[in-house]
């Protein structure tokens, strides 16, 4: 067959299954991601049906995809919202950071994959989807609830972590040397204070220069510069997902929440395409040894969050019951940790193995975070025996 | 009265307080602009029994409701020590005579001898508005008088 007969065919087919799976994950109300990841499995190598033709563009567009994917993460906070999470909830994000970066860590060194691996496992158990999270919240009916803003102040907090955290991980996986890896992460630091005060004083002038009332020459221009940046700083060994990371936290304002809207259908486009092809880079067959320390480290790393937003609502002066929902709201790990696992996987310095337990742990957390979220209540008054009334106002 | 303000990052911002009934009510404002009122449950402020999306007429009407009725009340208090005064509310019908017409077109307080003291609209309140104010459906007036004044009043506002 023509190959671009034979690409589009599956490319479409793809697609379209992707679209089915969507379906399935909203009659069933969880996070689709688990599914795309498990489409991608059922395609790859060692898959039940093998693809071959769509291989390149796969992967030009699941790059495309992580692109967008952080760029939407620094469109969903303004700098001024991220400067007051970071002095209002810096206690609580430290600890998230090192309760959930740990268990990650320890078990990749456990398992003998050095301290690359490390770096891979904990930036993968710590960081919590806030898509996720925040979809919970919303169709739960949580917004207007006490602990929702302690819920947000630690997803924020973690936006901020992976400002950091992306460019040392690249550093890592780039295999430069201590001295190489100290400076980068000074260049880095150095980028993102820069850039925060630019987006703090002159952010309507970048979203000015993006901005148009046309949609089409918004979109375009939008775009356009994500990707130049994201060029630009994988090019100058910063990693491109936090230059575009970097140009949504600039863009503020009105425009930050017209791009939103507007970029929402490629993104969803896109990152689909991204798990599809993680999936696909990753053999069914590595997962099965993997699965029991992919349990012991759901259980894990969901028993810390659950620390975390305890510890974090105790200290909002949350009563019990908003303390556990606090936690279980930030159970969800989910297209971050993919991201992390799939930047990884790309460099080629990692066991195959590590993709294998990335992929069976995101799977369980995309499940397992939502459900914890709507039953931690009625577990709680099952077990927990009369609440106690909330005095404290 | 002490209003809390929260952000809620990537969301929008809520404002609410605590009633001395021991429940939390206020609103959320999301950021595509849309308003959520929130009440809590009675056994744990820290979570919403109701959050209920507002569009903007809603919430105006609901500000109307609630704000008329506390003027009305401060203005009957105050008006105790004269008896036969009343103080009443009228809204203004979409089928009204008056409506999109200048207040002073109804002649109120030449033909009845009722005041019209304020025009609660969309949450906000017009203090002691003047002939040539323009009034809409929606609108809720607050008028003081004696109680058939108020009567034929009622009835001038809405057949003319």
């Amino acid at each position: 067959m023509d190959p671009l007969a034979l690409t589009l065919i599956e490319l479409g087919a793809v697609v379209f299954c992707l679209g089915l799976l969507a379906r399935l994950a909203g009659r069933i109300g969880m996070s689709p991601i688990p599914l795309y990841l498990v489409g991608g499995l059922a395609f790859g190598a060692g898959g039940v049906v093998k693809l071959e033709g769509m291989h390149e563009f796969a992967h030009l567009s699941g790059e495309i995809g992580v692109i967008l994917l952080l760029l939407m993460l620094g469109l969903e906070y303004t700098a001024a919202e991220l400067f007051t999470g970071l002095r209002r909830s810096w206690q609580a994000g430290v600890l998230d950071l090192v309760l959930n970066f740990i268990p990650g860590a320890a078990l990749a060194l456990l398992l003998g994959w050095g301290t690359v691996g490390a770096m891979v496992m904990g930036g993968v158990t710590y960081i919590s989807s806030s898509g996720i999270a925040a979809k919970v919240i919303t169709d739960l009916g949580r917004i207007g609830n006490r602990e929702t803003p302690v819920v947000l102040s630690i997803l924020v907090f973690e936006d901020l972590a992976m400002a950091v955290y992306l460019p040392i991980l690249t550093a890592t996986l780039a295999g430069v040397s201590f001295l190489g890896g100290l400076s980068t992460v000074a260049i880095s630091l150095a980028v993102v204070t820069v850039v925060l005060m630019v987006a703090l004083r002159h952010g309507h002038r970048v979203s000015k220069a993006v901005h148009s009332e046309n949609s089409e020459v918004f979109l375009l221009n939008l775009l356009g510069a994500a990707l130049l940046v994201a060029g630009v700083a994988s090019a100058l060994q910063v990693s491109a997902a936090v230059g575009a990371f970097m140009l949504g936290i600039a863009i503020s304002g009105a425009t930050a929440h017209s791009a939103t809207r507007i970029l929402e259908p490629l993104r969803d486009l896109f990152a689909a395409i991204f798990f599809v092809a993680f999936g696909l880079n990753t053999d069914p067959s590595t997962i099965p040894p993997v699965l029991g320390w992919a349990l012991i480290l759901a259980a894990i790393t969901a028993t810390t969050k659950m620390l975390t937003g305890i510890w974090a609502a105790k200290r909002a002066g949350i009563a019990r019951r908003g303390r556990f929902r606090a936690g279980a709201a930030l159970i969800a790990r989910g297209e971050f940790s993919i991201v992390i696992a799939g930047l990884a996987v790309a460099s080629g310095v990692v066991p195959d193995d590590l993709a294998a337990l990335a992929t069976a742990y995101v799977l369980i957390m995309a499940v397992l975070g939502p459900l914890a979220a709507r039953y931690v209540e009625p577990v709680l008054k099952a077990f927990g025996g009369p609440v106690r009334l909330a005095a404290k106002a | 009265m002490n209003v809390d303000e929260t952000d809620l990052p990537g969301l929008g911002r809520r404002k609410d307080f605590m009633t001395t009934s021991g429940r939390r009510i206020g609103v959320v404002e999301l950021r595509e602009g849309t308003m959520e009122l929130i009440v809590s449950t009675w056994d744990d402020p820290d979570t919403c029994q109701a959050s209920i999306p507002l569009t903007g007429d809603e919430a105006a009407t609901l500000g109307n409701l609630l704000g008329g009725q506390h003027l009305a009340m401060k203005l009957t208090e105050e008006h105790r020590e004269i008896p036969g005064i009343v103080t009443r509310q009228f809204s203004i019908a979409p089928e009204s005579p008056f409506q999109n017409q200048p207040m002073g077109k109804a002649c109120i307080r030449t033909r009845c001898g009722v005041s019209i003291v304020a025009i609660m609209r969309e949450g906000e309140v017009l203090p002691s508005p003047g002939p040539d104010v323009v009034l809409h459906s929606g609108d809720l007036l607050v008028a003081v008088g004696t109680q058939e004044g108020l009567d034929s009043a009622a009835d001038i506002l809405r057949n003319g």
